[in-house]
């Protein structure tokens, strides 16, 4: 009996080698994009997208996705394969995000998701720059007396979102001010709006920008409002997988085309009339000079593509933040020569 | 198991090496796969502080405690609300069941009604008819349905007053010691009736001890009970809330709801069947030596009985365990909700937590089923 148990062990052991040895190690870190040619291959730039907030990824009756979050892959399709609207969207759960990305799933995760050092360090993500600068806010009902974060009172219950930098700044808020609250924690946005509305909680708290989103949907919106105080600094951008360092500089450079565009006057309309412009500066963006894009493997038009097609940033915010309505003044999200902080390398 | 002969050790081998080498596969593919995209494996952050609250809790916790304390609150949650449901399930089944075979049209063709309703809806919906229909439905706090004063029915939850004990643990100690007392006195009245054939009435002497003990402790061993009754405040012009008391949240009453209703009309078919399973002749047997009606249930059908109803409905415990995990949905926080979900979206370690997750879910269900499976032995037919 004993000899069989060690002859079973044995062919254990080697079916284990045998297994070991038939792993390939996929290679990372190379000069080649991998999820480049995986993108070229597949005619389309998999992308991740919320499940629905206004003005940053949102979805029309016939499933059309439009919002800056959405602007960021049409740029990337537009610059690698020369088509805007070459972009499949998957929406993803704030918990679902992460895990989607770095699975392979989606190759761009551009959901409204906060730049934090844990993210960006721990979990295999990499950031690659910030297209809306946002803060935590709290909304509350205008008949409440509550006109600042300063009056609210032990045992208030406040309403967000699960697995978000919300869930945590909500709670660094609430014990730095000694306040004793009850959390109540959804996993999906539309829940939030729905326990709040019927009164299930007092507050309700995340990102201004989305409170004013959300505020759209409740069923009396002019019964709520967003109190002034900003509790938290939200920089949102787009998120890659970590290891692909050429897609990373692709979806990173995609981005800062369309504010150094608007920095410098190029938008969709004159984009293309700008080839003979005096300014080197402007040559370079609409691709009349340099070889910007061979750094990447792309050609030498893929900004020009990305101006044309999608626009330069001040026109995206325009399109869907702005003239939505959720927040006509651009604050922070003006170019640092108008007052904001909007600042990016020069593509050059 | 026989090793000697090959015929038999062939097939067991060739069992073992595939499955070591399916789950060895699985296990190297992810590592590599973790190890090539930056992916550290450990589970060393369970110790790290949490840093997100938790709005529902049976033991102390706030974030500043670790990872492994907000699981162990996930845990409590989830065993929490998989006992209260077990509990209802198992009165309201075995009612209904009783129910469906009564004489009485009314009472049998009303069970049998809400069998077929609450079995035949998808849980999930159940869960959300309860949460989204009829608890969003209560009023404010400050129009909260009144119970006798004492206890507050709202949208924010149900408050109720809460107990302030001195010395709980001397009346806690006085219960058990009840219960060893009860133990004995079972076991005497058994030894009684079998040599004397002296019937001992234990029903009566264990309730008499249920009460007397720990009725004592008051009297000389210093234990007192008052009640804490919520009161309602106000924190602004129009936001109220009750202070004071034990809130139970909405969350965790539609949680229970929906389980149990939805598993009582599993259990009771299980009753049904296994009360339909005892033949005609055992109970015309017993009436014909002159049991009541009372005495045949309880002596003759029902110890038969349970030998049917008992394996199935172990089943449905296991089911209800497992279906609380759609606390998620409702944002109650179970461990899905709070392990599986919070805590795995701030640290990002998806495959750390989910195995313990899995792990864990994987322990109760044992448990229960141990236990369930030792019920069904003692109530079995013994064969001597």
């Amino acid at each position: 009996m004993f000899k069989s148990i060690k002859s079973l062990i044995i062919v254990g052991l080697a079916s284990l080698t045998l297994v070991a040895c038939s792993q390939q190690g996929g290679g990372a870190g190379s000069k080649k994009s991998k999820t480049l040619d995986n993108t070229k291959k597949a005619g389309f730039v998999k992308c991740g997208v919320s499940q629905g907030l206004p003005g940053f990824s949102n979805a029309d009756a016939s499933g059309n996705w439009t919002g800056i979050d959405v602007d960021v892959c049409r740029a990337v399709a537009a610059a690698v394969l020369g088509d805007a609207d070459k972009v499949k969207y998957t929406p993803l759960s704030a918990k679902e995000r992460f895990t989607a990305l770095t699975s392979g799933e989606i190759d761009i995760l551009s959901r409204n998701t906060t730049w934090t050092l844990s993210r960006d360090a721990d979990i295999g993500l990499t950031f690659v720059g910030v297209n809306f600068y946002d803060g935590q806010g709290f909304m509350v009902r205008k008949n409440s007396g509550i006109n600042s974060v300063k009056d609210f009172k032990s045992g208030i219950s406040a309403c967000t979102n699960t697995g978000t930098t919300t869930e945590l700044n909500m709670r660094d808020f609430f014990n730095s001010n000694n306040i004793s609250y009850e959390p109540i924690a959804f996993e999906k946005a539309d829940e939030v709006v729905q326990a709040y509305d019927a009164g299930r909680c007092d507050t309700y708290t995340t990102d201004k920008s989305g409170l004013a989103a959300q505020r759209t949907k409740m069923s009396n919106p002019d019964d709520h409002k967003v109190l002034p105080e900003t509790i938290s600094k939200e920089p949102l951008g787009p998120v890659v997988r970590q290891g692909d360092a050429v897609w990373e500089d692709i979806v990173r450079w995609s981005l800062n085309i369309m504010i150094e565009a608007e920095e410098y006057g190029v938008n969709s309309s004159n984009a293309s009339s700008l080839k003979d412009s005096e300014n080197p500066q402007i040559k370079r963006l609409v691709g009349s000079e340099g070889e910007l894009g061979s750094a990447f493997g792309l050609d030498n038009e893929w900004s020009l593509r990305i101006i044309e097609q999608v626009g330069n940033y001040g026109e995206i915010y325009e399109k869907h933040i702005a003239s939505t309505g959720i927040m006509p003044d651009r604050g922070p999200n003006e170019l640092w020569t108008k007052g904001g902080i909007l600042y990016v390398a020069p593509a050059r | 198991m026989n090793f000697k002969n090959p015929k038999t050790l062939i097939p067991q081998i060739i069992t073992v090496v595939s499955l070591v080498s399916i789950i060895s596969y699985f296990a190297f593919n992810a590592q590599v796969n973790m190890g090539n995209r930056g992916i550290s494996f450990g589970y060393g952050f369970l110790s790290q502080e949490a840093s997100f609250d938790i709005g529902f809790s049976l033991i102390d916790y706030d974030g500043s405690m670790s990872y492994a304390r907000a699981f162990l609150v996930g845990l409590l949650n989830t065993l929490l609300v998989s006992i209260i449901g077990i509990f209802f399930a198992t009165l309201i089944g075995v009612t209904v069941g009783i129910g469906r075979l009564s004489t009485n049209y009314l009472i049998a063709k009303a069970a049998e009604v809400y069998v077929e309703i609450f079995r035949n809806i998808p849980l999930l919906l159940q869960l959300f008819f309860w949460y989204y229909a009829a608890l969003r439905a209560l009023p404010l706090p400050q129009d909260a349905i009144n119970i006798f004063d004492v206890s507050y029915l709202t949208v924010k939850g149900w408050y109720v007053p809460k107990f302030l004990w001195t010395n709980f643990s001397v009346f806690l100690s006085s219960i058990l010691a009840s219960i060893i007392a009860i133990i004995f006195v079972a076991k005497y009245a058994k030894k009684q009736r079998e040599d004397i054939g002296k019937h001992v009435p234990t029903f009566t002497i264990s309730f008499g001890i249920l009460i007397l003990f720990p009725l004592l402790t008051f009297l000389v061993g210093g234990v007192t009970l008052n009640f804490q009754v919520p009161v309602l405040s106000q924190m602004s012009t129009t936001i109220f809330n009750f202070k004071g008391g034990v809130s139970i949240i909405p969350e965790l009453i539609s949680l229970a709801i929906a389980l149990s209703m939805y598993t009582a009309t599993f259990i009771a078919e299980n009753v049904r069947a296994g009360i339909l399973g005892v033949t005609k002749g055992q109970k015309e047997a017993a009436a014909s030596i002159g049991l009541t009606k009372g005495q045949i249930l309880k002596l003759v059908v029902m110890p038969q009985a349970l030998r049917i109803i008992i394996p199935p409905t172990t089943n449905q415990y296991l089911n209800l365990t497992k279906n609380s995990s759609l606390a998620a949905a409702i944002a109650y926080p179970d461990i899905v909700l709070v392990f599986a979900g919070t805590a795995l979206m701030q640290t990002g370690r998806a495959v750390e937590i989910i195995s313990i997750t899995m792990g864990t879910y994987l322990f109760i269900s044992l448990c229960i089923s141990t236990f369930m499976n030792w019920y069904n032995k003692s109530v079995a037919i013994k064969e001597k």
